[in-house]
């Protein structure tokens, strides 16, 4: 047996073996995901226990490096992992901004105190991390932010309004931009700092949004204390190190475009039926549910074929910069195809009868995968000039 | 698998770019247009790419090809796709010897296939029988008499006719138009008494032809596989040259939007470059993205040729529907985005846009791969 088999072996009797029955159930959205932090919203018992037995081997996060909670597996071994846990229907125990945004900005650009102060907590699920960067007047220009931070010695006092932070009501810490210069160009003066949220000098606020949660809120800092110690990177540095975690930011919202479950065709046939030969009986929904599972296949393909060319050692090639446009407009055709199929079923806002408007409420927070992170228009700027060399108007 | 190329394919890529954009260009295709060239091809240029392997990049090693795979004849496809290079690329290497290894006997590779590789013979299909391309449609005749068959047939879109040596005709030897059953293949040689072609002129300058076999008397040594039983290993050719000829459609598009590019960088209106308006730039971002997806689903259909993947015909009208949208698309937004000059024959664009309808239709377009790749995905 060669080495990645006994791990494969290893991995599955241990999975068997430790992972709840109740953890092996598909999660059913978006807000069902265990996050964390101080004051867990636990929605199924098991979901904490779980969390501590894979961080135990470091397998929440299981790429990064051990000495900071990952689980130092190779990229073949992480695949096993994720194959073996597909296999049971074991659901990812843990899933954050800490792992997925601010994690690998830190890898890349924090000191080692702090990597060795913040990671581990994000590996076991302790600490719960909001992101602070769009502002009132400062959204797809988000270098034209203006919340201040003046330098007190051993600290800096922040004052200044974030907007759409979300989980801010939830999270227990901040990365969060910040302006340390008005000197230079926007650019120049912004820098990436950490800090408590449980302190007097911050006020979150939620927001309700038309899918009727309020996962984001209106933040305020009114002296709010970051010790020096968590500034990332230099003063200044700010917007390489928010760009670089807005590069991961993205990868994470595309994936959505690759929503895996049950085929939208079948699922339409069970409810309106299909002609004598099996196909759809609407033609005109059959046409456009097949291009969008088209548009699916093809995309995953591609994330596949970028991720194999890393591997070769080719680089990150330019297609890398399509993700998030076309991840988040694939689902949100998928979202609208479910209400399309589901017709009055889909629609319903609330009760058992209609599982609580998980169909329509998806949908409506569909609309927001191509303006968070950044907009589909911005993104295809990015494309148009970074990638085509298409020049400034 | 993983999903990139090897570094066979990527030398045959290089390899294959070199030669074409300085033997096989559009320029090239004019000079044949504008002579009204018999053949529609080269037949120097063609005895270059033999001998450089290309004929026999996906034959068997064992019936004298190189063996390379699909992934390979694909990458020289998508080449040829980008320069317009008209050879019995796709004629005779793609489909014909893919036809002639799928559907035929021994004896009928081992005198054929090795041929093909050397360019000595050329071979293509004679299947579509309507202007719609739908093999199961299939209605002309395949009649036993004694140990021979009388094939009766009209056949079109027969790519390179005047320069094939064999035809593979499909007939009916038992069933009716749209069963699987009953469908045979027989390889019949140019100059068999009853067969006759005539040249047809399509809009991409390119030559196919319709063939046509009044009672043509063929014995059973042109029966390819069993009587009736065509179908299964048809299937598989049609696939397959679906899937190379989304490659080539893949190089046709992205060479399109290079140039379409290009020219939007340079040209000036308003006092700057056309190309910074937000309004073309959109455009061609998602253009861009796009011709991504195409050339990842390409390259997993190439792959799935090679690796026996048993959802090939899923991956292949998937590849073959994704490459008719975004060829039409890069072709379309080829033409507008040239503004008046797109429109003129002057200007290579509009050539583009020719082959890709063509390439749309050939071995079935957008309409019949997308119905097709829902079909197979059981709705
Ligand atoms: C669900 C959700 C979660 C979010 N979570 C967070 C979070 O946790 N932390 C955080 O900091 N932010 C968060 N955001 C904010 C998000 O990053 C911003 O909404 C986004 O960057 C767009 O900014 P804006 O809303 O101010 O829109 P604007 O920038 O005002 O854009 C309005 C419209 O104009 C278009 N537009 C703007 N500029 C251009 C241009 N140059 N060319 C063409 N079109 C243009 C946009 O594409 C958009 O369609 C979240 C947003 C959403 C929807
Ligand atoms: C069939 C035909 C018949 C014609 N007949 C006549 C005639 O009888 N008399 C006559 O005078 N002219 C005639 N024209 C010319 C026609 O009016 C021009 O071709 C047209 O105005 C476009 O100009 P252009 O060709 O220079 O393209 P360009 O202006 O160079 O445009 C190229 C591309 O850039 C785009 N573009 C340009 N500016 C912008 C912008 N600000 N924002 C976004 N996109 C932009 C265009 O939409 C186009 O896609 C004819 C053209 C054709 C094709």
């Amino acid at each position: 047996m060669t080495e990645i088999d006994t791990f494969r072996q290893e991995t599955r009797e241990w999975l068997e073996a430790n992972c709840p029955e109740s953890m092996r159930q598909p999660v059913s959205g978006f807000e069902d995901i265990y996050t964390g932090g101080r004051r867990p919203e636990i929605d199924i018992p098991e979901q904490p226990l779980w969390c501590e037995r894979m961080a135990e081997r470091g397998w929440t996060v299981p790429h990064w490096p051990k000495e900071y909670g990952g689980g130092g597996l190779s990229g073949e071994e992480v695949k096993v992992l994720r194959e073996e846990m597909d296999r049971i229907g074991a659901r990812r125990p843990l899933d954050s901004f800490g792992i997925s945004m601010l994690g690998p900005a830190l890898l890349k650009f924090g000191s080692e105190e702090q990597k060795l102060e913040h990671l581990p907590p994000i590996c076991r699920g302790e600490i719960r991390w909001c992101q602070g960067y769009s502002e009132p007047s400062a959204g797809s220009d988000l270098a034209s932010l203006a919340t201040r931070a003046d330098d007190q010695g051993d600290h800096y006092l922040i004052n200044g309004q974030k907007v759409w932070t979300s989980y801010a009501d939830k999270a227990d810490w901040i990365f969060c931009l910040v302006r340390t210069d008005n000197t230079g160009s926007k650019h120049e003066g912004i820098s990436f700092v950490l800090f408590d949220m449980d302190q007097p000098g911050v006020t979150a606020k939620p927001i309700r949004l038309i899918s009727g949660s309020s996962p984001f809120c209106e933040t305020f800092f009114d002296d709010a204390r970051a010790d020096k110690r968590n500034l990332v990177g230099e003063e200044g540095q700010g917007w390489t190190i928010a760009k670089y975690l807005l590069t991961h930011e993205r990868e994470m919202i595309s994936a959505f475009g690759t929503a895996g479950g049950k085929s939208l065709g079948k699922t339409a046939v069970e409810l309106m039926g299909a002609d004598a030969e099996g196909r759809l009986r609407n033609g005109i929904l059959r046409q456009d549910i097949a291009q969008y599972q088209l548009d699916t296949l093809a995309f995953s393909a591609t994330m596949e074929r970028v991720g194999d060319e890393v591997k070769a050692g080719q680089g990150l090639g330019p297609a890398s910069s399509i993700f998030k446009y076309y991840g988040t407009e694939l689902n949100k055709r998928r979202n609208e195809l479910n209400l399309a199929v589901g017709g009055e079923a889909a629609l319903g806002w609330s009760g058992e009868r209609y599982n609580d408007g998980n169909v329509v409420r998806s949908f409506l927070r569909s609309k927001g995968n191509s303006i968070e992170g950044g907009t589909s228009e911005v993104q295809l700027n990015i494309v148009a000039k970074r990638v085509l060399g298409l020049p400034d108007a | 698998m993983t999903l990139v190329l090897n570094e066979e394919q990527l030398m045959l890529q290089e390899s294959a770019a070199g030669f074409l954009a300085s033997k096989a260009t559009v320029a090239h295709l004019r000079g044949l247009c504008d002579s009204g060239d018999e053949l529609g091809f080269d037949p120097a240029v063609w005895r270059e790419m033999v001998d450089m392997g290309w004929a026999g990049i996906a034959v068997p090693e064992a019936y004298g090809g190189l063996g390379y795979g699909y992934t390979g004849l694909g990458v020289v496809l998508e080449q040829a796709g980008r320069h317009l290079s008209a050879s019995p690329l796709e004629a005779s290497v793609l489909i014909g010897a893919t036809a002639i290894n799928c559907l035929g006997t021994e004896s009928q590779k081992a005198d054929w296939l090795a041929a093909i590789a050397a360019g000595e013979k050329q071979v293509t299909l004679a299947l579509q029988e309507t202007g719609a391309f739908d093999p199961l449609a299939v209605a002309s005749t395949a009649v036993q008499d004694g140990d021979d068959f009388v094939l009766t047939a009209e056949k079109r879109m027969v790519l390179d006719a005047q320069s094939a040596d064999a035809f593979v005709v499909i007939a009916r030897s038992s069933g009716a138009a749209g069963d699987t059953d009953g469908l045979s293949a027989f390889l019949v040689p140019a100059d068999a008494a009853g067969l006759s072609r005539a040249r047809c002129d399509m809009v991409d300058s390119r030559q196919c032809g319709v063939v046509t076999l009044d009672g043509v008397r063929v014995s059973a040594d042109a029966l390819m596989g069993s009587a009736g039983d065509a179908w299964a290993a048809l299937e598989r050719t049609l696939d397959i040259a679906a899937i190379g000829l989304a490659a080539e459609m893949l190089g046709l598009s992205l060479e399109a939007f290079e140039r379409t590019m290009a020219y939007i960088r340079e040209r000036k209106q308003f006092g700057q470059v056309i190309g910074s308006f937000q309004g073309l730039q959109h455009r061609a971002a998602h253009l861009f993205a796009e011709l991504e997806l195409a050339r990842s689903i390409v390259l997993k259909a190439l792959q799935a040729v090679d690796a026996n993947d048993e959802n090939l015909s899923r991956l292949a009208s998937a590849a073959k529907a994704k490459l008719c949208e975004v060829a039409r698309l890069a072709s379309n937004e080829g033409i507008q985005m040239h503004g008046g000059v797109g429109m003129t024959d002057e200007y290579d664009i509009g050539l583009f846009l020719k082959r890709a309808r063509v390439l749309e239709h050939l071995m079935g377009d957008y309409y019949y791969h997308l119905d097709r790749f829902a079909r197979i995905g059981g709705y």
